[in-house]
């Protein structure tokens, strides 16, 4: 039935032209850009104006660039989180809720450590984090590896159950004595990331956010584990043939994940916020998942990606405020995004061909 | 003890309604070979675009008419992704979700942000077949979308995925696709319909919570029954009437927290654990019921003919 009439299909094709890897963003872009400025014109916003505003203002000026990089600091350490799940092709969904674990672990060590200077005071927190984090992570991780329990609908049922013990402290034990706000005590002063660049929020968790892409670089392409989890992640069954002991693998993966994600919350509580609050994440754990994507799973690319998402929400926060476009538009751009993304991608794998 | 007993098992009915046509909706897409993460990001699209027509229009039937459209059109979406550009499953459901949740949430916002009272309609009613007879009265007090959902939709999911010679497509591309293709049927046409049946279904979903059981909409109208739903799919192994009972489990675990509340019982936990608790019983469900668990062949791989 097809042979008879001509339509268009999809070639693979191993050699895309030169000119194709180049344009993949530009288009993504103009892409995006399409699609969003339905909704900026719904907010009866010019969309010119709104996507200079959005994306080339916050570039203009020195405070909010600063400002981009705070805001990437978690996307980093999520993407990063992410990043080595996806590469054993454990799928951790779970970022958000580990994020908050380590937040937990951070806001409580924090309201303990008054007596204890910063340099004993600070590696507890981070420790702490990680290890809250981790110890998040390892449920799903457990019943995947040792009961083949599918780890997207756990890691993402847990992420609800997190959101509830974050709520339950901030309503009961921790609500702020003085205040009554459902918000955790101030953390001791010696628990505060110190800050980087003088009068602004650039902190000591960007430097952590930095050094975690670098071990991603360094453990996927200059260690064996590395070589063993991205084994894994081609095939399980080729993997364990080669003698790799894919289990122990894939739980080593999803605990670095748990961990990294659990610092994401550390650098939030400590840099930021100095308190448990129950919006720490605007679904940073779930953006992370994109930038993973985006970035194709090399720290390269997730470094990028990260950048350029802390610039959207920095931009979202400016239109909305200048402009009176729902901050919300950052979100749609950054899934966007990724859809379009992922479309364009596969122009490279693939030509369309009439035939 | 007895009217105790009776409200709940009506209101396990009720509170099961929305994850129920979530799964089947769910079900329908996993049994075509694609995992639809978008769901809970479909639920929250559904919930919203039925309460924003509803409210414009002044009908609630306009109103879920218009999310079971949204759905349709997510659900084709989510087919473009995943069947004609073969993208990975995992990340283009989350895609949806994330695109659909900022969708609504930028209009909620745009629409109904400078208004200072959450912005409500008038929801529909239930029904109250046999009124006075007293224990039967109760049980049968149910929303038109419950009995639809239960009484309908779970048979005609079954009677179409078993049945019928479109429901024989469905399971066969979600299990071997080449022979499908070899009997001269189009596989992209079965998934995109698999696809746009179950977007209708999730929106439909979150469509009760918006426009019959609260008559409201916020932001955390969805909180996660679309991932409850994935999981239930997985405990009713792919079987409509099995995922109709992990959705009245979910249910009545959700109902039996509801009527703790209610009656005020002054218990030395916090509240909140019976919010997590359903979420809790799903995964030990999930972890009973994974050792059993026979996934479609083909799920979470495109097709591509080579």
């Amino acid at each position: 039935m097809e042979n008879t009439k001509k339509r268009f299909r999809f070639v693979k094709t191993n050699n895309p032209p030169f000119w194709v890897k180049p344009l993949i963003p530009v288009l993504a872009l103009i892409g995006t850009f399409i699609i969003t400025s339905g909704l900026i014109l719904w907010a009866k916003a010019n969309p010119f104006d709104t996507y200079f505003q959005f994306l080339i203002a916050p570039l203009s000026n020195r405070v909010s660039i600063l400002e981009i990089l705070v805001k990437s600091t978690p996307l980093i350490l999520c993407g990063v989180a992410v990043t080595f799940a996806f590469s054993a092709s454990y799928y951790n969904i779970g970022a958000e809720g580990q994020l908050y674990a380590g937040a937990i672990a951070a806001a409580g060590l924090g309201q303990i450590l008054f007596d204890v200077p910063a340099s004993i005071a600070i590696p507890i927190m981070i420790i702490g984090g990680f290890i809250a984090g981790m110890a998040w992570a390892l449920i799903p991780a457990l019943l995947k590896v040792k009961l083949a329990v599918d780890e997207v609908v756990t890691t993402l049922l847990m992420n609800s159950i997190m959101a509830y013990i974050v709520s339950a402290l901030l309503n009961g034990p921790w609500r702020d004595p003085v205040s009554g706000w459902p918000q955790s005590a101030e953390i001791s002063p010696t628990a505060m990331f110190f800050r980087i660049v003088p009068r602004s929020r650039l902190n000591l968790g960007f430097i952590i956010a930095v050094v975690s892409l670098i071990i991603l670089w360094v453990v996927l392409s200059r260690t064996s584990f590395g070589l063993r989890m991205r084994a894994v992640g081609l095939g399980k069954p080729a993997a364990n043939f080669a003698g790799i002991d894919v289990s122990n693998t894939i739980l080593k993966a999803a605990l670095i994940s748990g961990g990294i994600a659990g610092l994401a919350g550390v650098a939030e509580v400590a840099g930021i916020q100095f308190h448990l609050i129950g919006e720490l994440s605007s679904d940073y754990g779930y953006t992370g998942v994109i930038i993973a994507t985006l970035g194709s799973l090399n720290a390269f690319g997730v470094g990028l990606a990260s950048l350029f998402f802390g610039l959207v929400d920095q931009g979202a926060q400016t239109v909305s405020r200048t402009l009176g476009v729902p901050v919300y538009l950052g979100e749609v751009t950054q899934s966007a995004m990724l859809l379009v993304t992922l479309g364009m991608l596969l122009l490279q794998r693939y030509r369309i061909r009439r035939m | 003890m007895e009217i105790f007993l009776v409200n709940l098992i009506a209101a396990t009915f009720r509170v099961s309604t929305p994850i129920l046509l979530a799964a089947l909706g769910e079900t329908i897409n996993e049994k075509a070979g694609i995992l639809n993460l978008g769901i809970e990001g479909i639920m929250f699209f559904g919930a919203f675009v039925g309460f924003f027509a509803a409210d414009k229009t002044g009908s609630l039937w306009i109103g879920l008419l218009f999310a079971i459209l949204s759905g349709v059109l997510a659900g084709l979406l989510m087919g473009l992704l995943s069947v004609t550009l073969g993208v990975n499953q995992h990340v283009s459901g989350l895609g949806i979700t994330l695109l659909l949740t900022g969708l609504s949430l930028f209009g909620f916002r745009l629409e109904y942000g400078g208004s200072s009272t959450p912005p409500s309609i008038e929801p529909f009613q239930q029904l109250t077949p046999l009124a006075n007879v007293p224990i039967l009265g109760t049980l049968l007090q149910q929303y038109a979308f419950t009995y639809v959902a239960f009484l309908v939709i779970v048979p005609l999911a079954w009677w179409i995925l078993y049945k019928t010679r479109f429901g024989l497509h469905i399971r066969a591309v979600g299990e071997n696709p080449e022979a499908v293709d070899a009997a001269g049927v189009n596989v992209a046409t079965i998934r995109y319909s698999a696809l746009a049946i179950g977007g209708g279904l999730m929106a439909a979903g979150g469509a009760f919570l918006s426009l019959a059981s609260l008559g409201a909409f916020s932001h955390g109208i969805i909180s996660g029954r679309g991932w409850v739903a994935i999981a239930i799919v997985i405990f009713g192994n792919w079987v409509p009437l099995k995922c109709m009972f992990g959705a009245l489990i979910f249910g009545g675990a959700n109902a039996l927290q509801l009527r703790l509340q209610a009656l005020g019982f002054n218990l030395p936990i916090p509240y909140e654990s019976f919010l997590a608790f359903p979420y809790i019983v799903t995964i030990i469900a999930l972890v009973l019921a994974g050792r059993n668990a026979s996934y479609p062949a083909a799920l979470l791989k495109p097709y591509r003919r080579e």
